[in-house]
């Protein structure tokens, strides 16, 4: 070493150093990977669930399946609604993809089955499983004559009201059955100096929910289907545009609460359950979800919140029983292990379902776990999904990820005041136009 | 590896000297067979890989999922042009450039000549100003989200403190910008306040004391010394602004999502929410490529000619 004075002795032991370190760190990479392949197989259920009474259920269900089958992992994993639909389509392409995810059905669940991303379970759908679950839901992830996914949950929209509120205004709810009445009760809301609507126009669909409501109250049930064939004038046909007149009658009250278009849909349910909006548009389950939202964490006391069926329009071709809602189910993604179907069974049994009606959070897709909901609120809703002459899916589900944010957007501006019933029309024609 | 690269400093007798450029390579040999290749494959896969492929992707109607199949030429960037949302973006992020340039800068270089030198406190007031840099873009969002909430917001308590009706700045979309913006200075500021601070460092103290002693005052001093020595560090400051401008995301998703009516989408806010939110990849990557031909455009010009000696 002396006789090179160029190279200091530190230098090649630094390297030889790095070598070796580089050497042992690829050995235990190894070796960690190879225990990794050898132990279990892990079943990944990615969801967006953040309520902890469902979580509990869900981990029972995963801790159930694990101890009576050796060797299986159940991992949940957790991302947020909106990061989900961001991420999921590159989730699905690498390998680490889920092996069951969370599913609105519709067209985001038909692009993933066209590319492949999805594996059906109608197959692995004993008799026993099939017939315990609500025909309509089970219907939902059903496509190009296959089953892609177990339906777990279901939800109607209904307004939620304040009671004490309607009653300062001297409104009653119970009475409220068209789009008149609705604008009766806004004016005399007002008049109390009460804010009558809450909205969350930041995240555009509470808004849009409203005048697709009213599209299937103006349209009935095969408008929306209508439109997509492209029969009867589309998007630009008169139930779209009676829906926006309607939708722009009800926005020129200005019933929304202040700042309502940088509102999200959590802040939306708080200021509900602050006592500071008398109505919203939500999901059944809403009690539970403004008592989250609320700023106290408890917000209304049950007896102060009631609810009513959207109201009819005057000459539509909808039913006052037609429903609009959600289904919830979970898909297996391809390369999902082929214990996924079996644990996602479990999932679906009628005791977790009674579990998850008994919260009073979901409406279960198991109609013999109804006799476990508890809330009279919940009770009201899954009534009115049991009498539904038609249930209708989310629209910005049901249409897909693309145009369901265009009619997100137009319909937020057609509330703020930016476009017309006209445009909004015209401009969800052409986005569906460029999707064909 | 390391032993092939040993073998010639063995063999490299007095008699035979290596020419300087053989030197050099044998000298960085093994330092480059065993650091290069890290770098370049990583480089590779993660920077020029995506690039091409954006390239690629932005001529297909791709919803992310599976291979591209349907090629449509031009189209995707015929679209964008057809999306007022786009040029609203194009002009919020020319705003948040001038905003940087004639705001933000001379901010940052007035408080930076005032904590530069070494006076009590001057340390504290550096690290207060700096203290915004520091907090993640989507934690300052959240936070601000909050100040501005006109029900239990700081301008909700301000407007009631005062006995006004609370403003609700981030629903308004004409005002929503103006929010954004300033958030935005009071984020970056200091990041630039300490790019000035180490440029005033390096100026030698010999000079301004020589200045003094030839009567020039404060003023002379900040216009003859300060400025043409600190210019390299403010043609960096620009240059930084501008990027950062362009790429500006994470802030403005917790604060407003480009809402309300679109009035304060940047460019990678559009993209994000015109593209990848709506499983068109498609057409985000064609915004991407628009995106990237400003951002070289506008780096590789500017080097030309503002950071020529720098």
């Amino acid at each position: 070493m002396r006789g090179n004075p160029e190279r200091p002795a530190a230098a090649r032991i630094g390297r030889r150093g790095l070598l070796a370190a580089a050497g042992v760190g690829v050995l235990a990479v190894s070796a960690v990977r190879s225990r990794a392949f050898a132990a279990d197989t892990t079943i990944r259920w990615l969801h967006l669930e953040i309520n902890p009474k469902i979580l509990k259920i869900w981990n029972d269900a995963a801790a159930e399946y694990m101890s009576s089958h050796p060797g299986m992992q159940v991992k949940l994993q957790f991302l947020e609604n909106e990061a989900f639909k961001a991420k999921l389509p590159t989730l699905l392409q690498s390998p680490d993809a889920p092996s069951m995810f969370y599913s609105w059905g519709g067209g985001v669940m038909r692009a993933q089955a066209d590319t492949g991303a999805l594996r059906p379970i109608g197959a692995q759908m004993d008799k026993a499983w099939q017939s315990r679950l609500n025909p309509a839901a089970l219907e939902a992830f059903r496509y190009a004559d296959k089953i892609w996914g177990a339906p777990h949950q279901m939800a109607v929209m209904d307004i939620y009201y304040n009671k004490s509120m309607f009653q300062k205004a001297g409104v009653d709810g119970e009475k409220i059955k068209t789009w008149d009445d609705l604008l009766d009760a806004v004016t005399k809301l007002k008049a109390a100096g009460i804010t009558p609507i809450a909205v969350g126009g930041g995240d555009k669909w509470p808004i849009m929910h409203w005048w697709a409501y009213l599209v299937v109250r103006a349209g009935g049930k095969d408008a929306l289907a209508k439109a997509t064939a492209g029969k009867g004038g589309g998007f630009v046909s008169a139930a779209f545009i009676d829906a926006g007149r309607s939708m722009k009658q009800l926005a020129d009250l200005k019933p929304f609460q202040e700042g309502y278009l940088a509102a999200t849909f959590p802040s939306m349910l708080g200021q509900f359950g602050d006592g500071r909006a008398a109505m919203v548009l939500s999901f059944s389950g809403t009690y539970q979800r403004q008592a989250a939202a609320a700023a106290d964490g408890k917000g209304l006391a049950h007896d102060n919140v009631g609810l009513f069926a959207f109201p009819a329009v005057k000459g539509g071709k909808g039913q006052p029983t037609d429903t609009m809602g959600g289904i919830n189910g979970w898909l297996v993604s391809r390369n999902a292990p082929p214990q996924t179907t079996d644990f996602l069974n479990l999932v679906t049994d009628v005791k977790y379902q009674t579990q998850t009606a008994a919260t009073g959070i979901y409406l279960p897709a198991v109609p013999a776990a109804n006799d476990a909901i508890a809330d009279p609120l919940l009770k009201q809703a899954a009534d009115e999904l049991a009498r539904s002459t038609y249930h209708q899916n989310y629209f910005d589900q049901d249409l897909g990820p693309d145009v369901g944010r265009v009619v997100n957007d137009q319909t937020t501006a057609l509330v703020g005041g930016t476009a017309t019933p006209e445009q909004v029309a015209k401009q969800i024609q052409e986005a569906w136009d460029l999707n064909r | 590896m390391s032993g092939l690269a040993l073998a010639p400093d063995r063999a490299a007798g007095p008699g035979r000297r290596p020419s300087g450029f053989a030197r050099r390579v044998r000298d960085a040999g093994p330092v480059l067979v065993l650091f290069l290749p890290p770098a370049l494959v990583l480089f590779t896969a993660l920077v020029v890989v995506p690039i091409g492929e954006a390239g690629w992707y932005s001529f297909f109607d791709w919803s992310g999922y599976g291979v591209p199949t349907h090629f449509v030429g031009w189209r995707n960037f015929e679209l964008i042009s057809r999306y007022p949302a786009f040029r609203i973006a194009l002009g919020n992020n020319l705003l948040i450039i001038v905003v940087s340039l004639c705001v933000q800068l001379p901010m940052a270089l007035g408080l930076a000549t005032l904590v530069a030198s070494r006076i009590r406190g001057a340390l504290t007031f550096r690290m207060i100003f700096f203290l915004p840099y520091v907090l993640a873009d989507v934690a300052a969002g959240l936070i601000w989200r909050f100040m501005f909430d006109g029900d239990y917001g700081l301008a909700a308590g301000i407007a009631h403190a005062l006995g006004v009706a609370p403003p609700y700045v981030l629903a308004d979309p004409d005002w929503a910008i103006y929010a954004i913006l300033l958030v935005i200075v009071w984020k970056y500021f200091g990041f630039h306040m300490m790019l000035f601070i180490a440029g005033l460092q390096g100026i030698d103290a010999a000079l301004y004391d020589a200045a003094s002693i030839d009567g020039a005052n404060r003023r002379q001093r900040f216009r003859r010394i300060t400025l043409p020595l600190l210019a390299p560090t403010i043609r960096l400051s620009v240059f930084f602004s501008v990027i950062g401008s362009l790429q500006l995301f994470d802030m403005i998703m917790p604060l407003t999502k480009g809402g309300p009516a679109d009035s304060t989408q940047t460019l990678v806010t559009f993209l994000y929410s015109f593209g990848i939110m709506r499983m068109r990849v498609g057409f985000g990557s064609a915004v991407g490529v628009v995106l990237f031909a400003i951002c070289v455009i506008f780096a590789f010009s500017y080097k030309r000619l503002a950071m020529r000696d720098a």
